[in-house]
């Protein structure tokens, strides 16, 4: 993997990216998110302090799923009224780019699944058929953006209010449709165990060994 | 507090709040994801996420208000997994305006997530949320989950009237949602909310002393009271395999028979008729000649048949191993009586009586004989006759009957443990599901409905 590497334009702080894929970042240092253009880096915002965090996950997280090792680049937390969860942005050993969610501990894998027919809105109960998978609707979240951290695949960082749509399966598949993009993005995947993903470089809780 | 300020990167650990209410110091034990926090001394349920932790609602608590039986904070291993207990909560539903409540402890572990422990009446379940949706029969009456088939059990709508600790959602007292409860014993498939947007989570049965022992807590767990919906038969609900196991026992049983019946020898070894005269005069008994029993030690079979005639006689019989003296002591009495009254004729007795010495031993034999019966009454013909190693059908009855009596012992103790589990549930009887005790039920219905015909 390549990892080009920048200053900030903001205090010159080294920026190093993990991934080539990525359009935008965060300064560790300034909290400046920086989006990539073909010549430098250009600061398009700040980073208001992230809530309190209790992931296990950081960035820099290494893991295993299915035959594919990932590390974790990126991350964007949301809020909604039951309190705030996190997509840990993920870049695969292929290049490719992944999603862990970790809501309230509750953790699942998804990757982007574009070419799909979206629904324009969802019902609570109504069913849909992707790569012949069944899905349920069975959440309908209004959520806000949080915070940002890391690497991500697009540009990401205003506090518009958003709609989720989760659905599950009779399996452990999982989807989420994100209508707070236009056209709305699906996002296939499932609810992952923990220990299954064997993680490494993951924080330390105080008490907790 | 720390929930300013650049937190990302900040070791989580556990926080010493203040209550806006009324100064007491809280604790979170569940860093970021506690959404609610409790209060204990002025019972008001504050925003965790806010960082001024903004009151959200106050209730009232009864001073008899029972206490946690895990105490919050307490920490216990369940599956291999550290929990600590964080949060408590009791819930209570209305049947048929009697209350009913049960605690819910609200579990965590900084990776692993949230578990729960439900209690009821000294009950216990573990708890963990579905990640896939159940299958629900077309009229809701059973759900199927990893191909097992859940029964429903009860719908109620289930109020939050206490609350303590701290939680992963925004619980407030008095809020209602409506639980339904699947049963497939030891384990129960919940599903909180309305059908379209339901929490589906699964409890598996756990006894107190498990509980007590995965949280090292002292003393002794309250006792369990009746039959809970989801408790496993302590016979081991599988009354079906007792039976099958029965077949096996049986089968083994008849092959016995069959070997014993092949290798026994039935062999007649003596057969002498005697009369007796009973007219008292002196000594009425007398030995036989010396007989051999060959072979393995095994039965005799004594058959004593008498021409009694509306009379009697009893025979004092020893069977004497002439080599070592030991002797087999028995009596046996004949008698037939027959006559005709106002119902017609009539008979009682018989003619000839059967007796098995068991184990005895090969050797030479002689039998002494003592007849008695009424003193003059004629002359009384009898013929007695020994028979070696004579398989007895009684045994394999009498094995046949001690096989059948458990099971069905066992059987019918199951259907009353089911019949009380189902007691209790929206049916008040066991679902019509082709069980026995379905079954069985049916029957009893069907003569009772019967009866209130009539």
């Amino acid at each position: 993997m390549t990892q080009p590497t920048a200053n900030c334009p903001n205090c010159g702080a080294k920026i190093t990216f993990r991934w080539s894929g990525s359009v935008q970042t965060v300064c560790e240092y300034c909290k400046s998110v920086l989006v990539r253009t073909d010549l430098d880096l250009q600061k398009v915002g700040q980073v208001a302090d992230l809530p309190p965090n209790s992931s296990p996950v950081q960035i820099g997280t290494e893991g295993i799923y299915g035959r594919r090792a990932f590390v974790v680049i990126g991350r964007i937390i949301y809020e909604y009224d039951q309190g705030n969860w996190n997509e840990w942005h993920l870049v695969m050993n292929d290049g490719a780019s992944g999603w862990l969610s970790d809501a309230q501990l509750e953790y699942a894998i998804t990757f982007s699944a574009p070419g799909q027919t979206l629904p324009g809105e969802c019902k609570l109960g109504q069913e849909f058929r992707w790569n012949n998978q069944a899905y349920t609707v069975t959440t309908i979240t209004k959520a806000h953006y949080c915070g940002v951290e890391g690497e991500l695949p697009f540009q990401y960082w205003d506090k518009s209010d958003l709609l989720f749509v989760d659905l599950m399966s009779h399996t452990n598949k999982f989807a989420t449709i994100d209508y707070g993009e236009d056209p709305p993005i699906l996002y296939l995947g499932e609810a992952v165990e923990f220990e299954n993903l064997k993680l490494k470089n993951l924080r330390s809780f105080e008490g907790w060994s | 507090m720390s929930t300013s300020g650049p937190a990302s990167a900040g070791m989580p650990h556990v926080k010493s709040l203040n209550c806006p209410g009324c100064g007491a110091s809280l604790t979170v034990r569940s860093f970021g994801n506690a959404v609610t926090i409790i209060c204990n001394s002025c019972h008001s349920i504050l925003d965790a996420q806010d960082p001024k932790l903004k009151i959200l609602q106050t209730f009232k608590a009864k001073a008899n208000e029972d206490p946690p039986l895990i105490p919050l904070g307490s920490r216990g291993t369940i599956r291999g997994v550290a929990y600590e207990a964080i949060g408590f909560q009791r819930r209570t539903i209305q049947v048929e305006g009697i209350s009913y409540s049960w605690h819910e402890y609200v579990l965590f572990n900084p990776i692993k997530g949230f578990r729960y422990l439900t209690e009821y009446d000294g009950h216990w379940n573990d708890v963990s949320i579905l990640r896939s949706l159940p299958d629900l029969s077309p009229g809701e009456g059973s759900l199927k989950y990893l191909g097992e088939t859940y029964n429903h059990f009860q719908t109620a709508n289930a109020a939050t009237s206490f609350v303590l600790g701290e939680f992963p959602w925004q619980v407030r007292v008095g809020e209602t949602v409506q639980v339904s409860d699947y049963v497939s014993p030891p384990r129960v498939i919940s599903g909180e909310g309305t059908r379209k947007e339901a929490t589906w989570s699964m409890g598996e049965y756990m006894a107190g002393r498990e509980v007590w022992k995965a949280f090292n807590l002292g003393g002794q767990p309250p006792a369990a009271i009746g039959v809970y919906e989801n408790q496993p038969s302590p016979l081991g609900a599988n009354v079906k395999g007792v039976w099958t196991l029965l077949g096996v026992f049986l089968a083994a049983l008849l092959a016995m028979a069959v070997g014993f019946y092949s290798v026994a020898r039935d062999e007649e070894v003596f057969d002498q008729t005697y009369m007796f005269d009973t007219t008292p005069k002196g000594e009425a008994s007398f030995v036989t000649d010396t007989f051999q029993l060959k072979g393995r030690t095994s039965d005799v079979e004594l058959t004593t048949s008498a021409q009694v005639d509306n009379n009697w006689i009893y025979i004092n019989y020893a069977l004497i191993n002439q080599d070592t003296g030991h002797a087999y002591d028995f009596g046996r009495e004949v008698s037939y009586y027959h006559g005709y009254d106002s119902d017609g004729s009539w008979t009682e007795g018989s003619r000839e009586n059967r007796v098995v010495v068991p184990s005895v031993p090969p050797g030479n034999y002689y039998l002494r004989i003592e007849p008695e019966s009424d003193p003059h009454r004629g002359t009384i013909t009898y013929t007695v006759t020994l028979k070696r190693d004579v398989p007895q059908a009684s045994f394999f009855g009498i094995a046949i009957l001690a096989l059948l009596l458990p099971a069905g012992i066992l059987t019918w103790r199951s259907l009353n443990f089911e019949h009380l589990r189902w007691a209790e549930s929206d049916y008040g009887k066991a679902p019509d599901d082709g069980s026995l005790l379905s079954s069985v039920e049916n029957i009893a219905g069907s003569f009772k409905s019967s009866g209130d015909k009539e």
